[in-house]
């Protein structure tokens, strides 16, 4: 559909928590035709990244916010204008509600789009979808995170009394000096400085050259406060041989999450070793109907998501919460998967919703769609919101431990791990020990021991083990 | 004395044991116990007596045998000598000493400047010396002066601070500002002992121009040199050994902000005492009454900023 006048790209309502986004990158310049839907820019909420795509057809006329800067849901981002039309003047209005509505009708459809399409790579025989750490979400809106708005630091925008008054009395624009003060703040000597090299005509010589010298060289820095003195930290600085780098939006999130819930919940992890000798029987058998009916892996992970939940259902403390002084059960699961993202450098934890509903093809379907999007950056922040209960994968890697850190407010996660042959005792047809070549997975429960007791946890895990061991195909 | 025969001393010990700071020493040998009176152990009856000498025509230089023991002479110095002259038309020439201050584990009742309380009340003057020629000159100030004077004696500064004092008698006005040390960068506003901490902290700073207006008096102060010395390095350092709320300090903050707004680089800064009693103890002591490290982390803060 061909736009017929301009149409504004406004910043999405990613979800009901989120109220500002980040530009991280435009995906078309000022000037270039782009399609409806086509992907336009990259955005960065403390939820999720995502793409948004064009809300019309035509020439993306005009960029309104730059990339770095963090804007409210609802700003204009852009203007996209008919082909061939000139460009008028830029409207300066409000934007109405709709178009807000507007574009997170699009964003949701370009996002659902995506999950028809599940890629087989999600689908390894040792499950991969998940990795160490944990989440990002809550249902709870997170504390506003600081950002600057650009990499200068917000003290470039304090300006002093006396650096305000001798701006304006010599015609300063204080944008042309490098700050030495805190934060990069311009401190009085930085403008007079400033001045006296000649930088900037004072207001009675019309006849001040007309190419402004370049700003003078930064004057040298002064040695950072002493730390122990200083009431707020001093920029950053890069030490030789380091290299520094902003946060993104999503480091920072998991950074404030993973802190407050450890000063939150009384960590505590209990592990259990299951012989999922059967599973990988029942998996192997399944597979290749898997794949060829329905397109997709029935991964370990779906396996101990499925038996999890049955597990669940018996132990409602476990996917339960402490919500002021209450205790918070459910007759539902939520259930959190946690996904390392490509690059290595954060993770995000999507949500299946509902999860009792689903069998072990529903869940393996569901995992397989929300892990793809992570990585494709196409999640909604909806999606990785209301989980009651988490599942974390550290096995993909080999390992056979961990103590994962819970998801808050949940009581709980599960951490699955390497499945791998050992020597295991069993006992034979006739009932005699042998040792066998059995596959084996550890299992650890992380519990909030606040409201999770070791020995509830300890008969969760036994009860999971149980269901793993002896379920047959037809409970999956 | 020798000048002025209305001129006498009073005060508890200052006679014919020279006072417990020895600084009336040898005073009752040469001008005799009329003039050199060892009183009662009462503050309100020396502050009390010495108004009413002032007001028949003398001019009385009681000493308190420390500045925290004049809290007995409240009523008669606010009540009576402060209002006197705007009541009456009378004046009351009198000055009172209060060896003042801490550092030598006095304790709370042996270690306060209480010069905020006083200036606080309109009539009465507050000085505060720091070096021996201001002591000097300021004192006879104090003696000429019409109204009621607190003459504030760093004890620190008596046996620890050494100057030259010129033979000849001269007079130091009441209200002016010294410069201690001139610089470019940061003024630090202090008088007493504290200048002294000022000193070196500056000296401890090479790459920071520290200018030091030592007040010499802090009522009435020298407003003008203040905010001048502000004018040039639009970051101010308040220091008093005093307790912070309502502290001196406190009104000089205010006015550099009322004033000399447009001119700041940096907000005022105070480095004071907590608001406490002055403790007992030589390490919570030293916690308390503002040290050099305390100074050179306010100015390498503003310096910084």
């Amino acid at each position: 559909m061909a736009t017929e006048a301009a149409v504004d790209v406004v910043m999405p309502q990613m979800g009901v928590s989120v109220s500002e986004g980040t530009i991280t990158k435009w995906l078309k310049q000022e000037g270039q035709p782009i399609a409806a839907d086509e992907p336009l820019l990259e955005i960065s909420t403390d939820k999720v990244d995502t793409e948004v795509p064009s809300p019309g057809e035509g020439v993306l006329q005009q960029i309104l916010v730059q990339e770095g800067e963090t804007v409210e849901v609802g700003t204009r981002l852009a203007v996209i204008a008919p082909e061939g039309s000139e460009a008028p003047p830029a409207s300066t209005d409000p934007v109405p509600e709709p178009a807000t509505a507007q574009a997170a009708a699009e964003a949701n459809a370009a996002a659902s789009g995506e999950s028809t399409t599940p890629s087989a790579e999600t689908t390894d025989a040792t499950p991969t979808e998940t990795a160490t750490a944990e989440t990002t979400d809550t249902t709870e809106a997170p504390p506003p995170v600081a950002v600057p708005s650009d990499g200068q630091g917000d003290g470039k925008t304090f300006v002093s009394p006396v650096v305000a008054r001798i701006a304006a009395e010599h015609s300063v624009d204080l944008k042309q000096i490098s700050g030495t003060g805190r934060g990069g703040r311009v401190t009085k000597k930085d403008i007079l400085t400033f001045i006296e090299t000649g930088a900037a005509p004072p207001p009675d010589s019309p006849e001040a050259p007309a190419e402004a010298p370049a700003a003078p060289a930064p004057e040298a820095p002064k040695p950072p406060p002493a730390p122990a003195l200083a009431p707020t930290p001093a920029p950053a600085a890069a030490q030789v041989g380091e290299v520094l780098e902003p946060m993104n939006a999503m480091r920072r999130g998991i950074a404030e999450h993973m802190r407050r819930s450890l000063d939150t919940s009384a960590h505590v992890t209990s592990a259990i070793e299951v012989d999922m000798s059967r599973i990988v029987s029942i998996r192997n058998k399944l597979k290749q109907e898997y794949q060829a009916a329905y397109g997709v892996n029935p991964t370990y992970l779906a396996f101990v998501a499925r038996a999890t939940v049955e597990t669940l259902k018996e132990y409602p403390w476990v996917n339960g919460e402490i919500r002021g002084d209450q205790i918070v059960t459910r007759s539902y699961v939520n259930l959190g998967f946690a996904v390392e993202l490509a690059d290595g450098k954060g993770l995000i934890v999507p949500v299946l919703k509902n999860v009792e509903t689903l069998n072990l093809l529903g869940i393996a379907k569901g995992v397989a769609d929300l892990a793809q999007r992570a990585r494709d950056k196409k999640l909604l922040p909806d999606e990785v919101q209301g989980g009651t209960f988490t599942i974390t994968n550290p096995g993909g890697y080999g390992t056979f431990h961990g103590t994962p850190v819970i998801s808050q407010p949940q009581a709980g996660i599960l951490g699955t791990y390497a499945v791998v042959k050992r020597p295991w005792v069993i006992q034979d047809e006739l009932g005699d020990d042998v040792i066998a070549i059995r596959s084996i997975m550890n299992l650890t429960l992380t519990y909030d021991h606040r409201l999770v007791d070791g020995a509830l946890a300890g008969r969760f895990l036994r009860d999971l083990r149980e269901k793993l061991q002896t379920w047959g195909e037809s409970d999956y | 004395m020798r000048r002025d025969k209305r001129v006498f001393v009073i005060g508890e010990d200052v006679g014919v044991y020279g006072g417990a700071f020895k600084v009336t020493l040898g005073f009752q040998e040469e001008f005799g116990p009329w003039r050199v009176i060892d009183s009662p152990l009462s503050e309100t009856a020396i502050v009390a007596g010495c108004t009413g000498a002032a007001i028949m025509g003398m001019r009385p230089v009681a000493e308190m045998q420390f500045a925290d023991f004049i809290s007995c002479a409240w009523d008669h110095l606010v009540t009576v000598a402060a209002k006197q002259r705007y009541r009456a038309g009378t004046p009351v020439p009198i000055t009172v000493r209060l060896p003042s201050g801490g550092g030598f584990s006095g304790g709370p009742f042996h270690s306060q400047n209480p010069e905020s309380s006083f200036a606080h009340i309109p009539g009465l003057k507050c000085v505060c010396p720091a070096t021996p020629e201001d002591a000097k000159g300021l004192i006879v100030s104090a003696i000429e002066d019409p109204n009621p004077v607190l003459f504030f004696e760093h004890k620190h500064l008596y046996r620890r601070i050494k100057g030259e004092v010129p033979d000849e008698r001269y007079v130091t006005p009441i209200g002016k500002a010294r410069t201690h040390r001139e610089g470019e960068d940061v003024t630090v506003i202090t008088w007493g002992a504290m200048v002294y901490t000022a000193e070196e902290a500056a000296k401890q700073l090479d790459d920071v121009s520290v200018e030091i207006i030592d007040l010499r008096t802090v009522l009435p102060w020298d407003r003008e040199a203040v905010l001048e010395s502000v004018q040039k390095t639009s970051k101010a350092l308040v220091l008093h050994e005093d307790t912070r709320t309502g502290g001196f300090g406190a009104e000089i903050a205010a006015t550099i902000a009322e004033e000399a707004f447009e001119h700041l680089d940096a907000p005022v800064k105070r480095v004071t005492a907590p608001d406490t009693p002055v403790p007992f103890s030589p390490v919570l002591e030293k916690a308390f009454i503002p040290q050099v490290e305390d100074v050179l982390a306010g100015l390498r803060e503003l310096s910084a900023y």
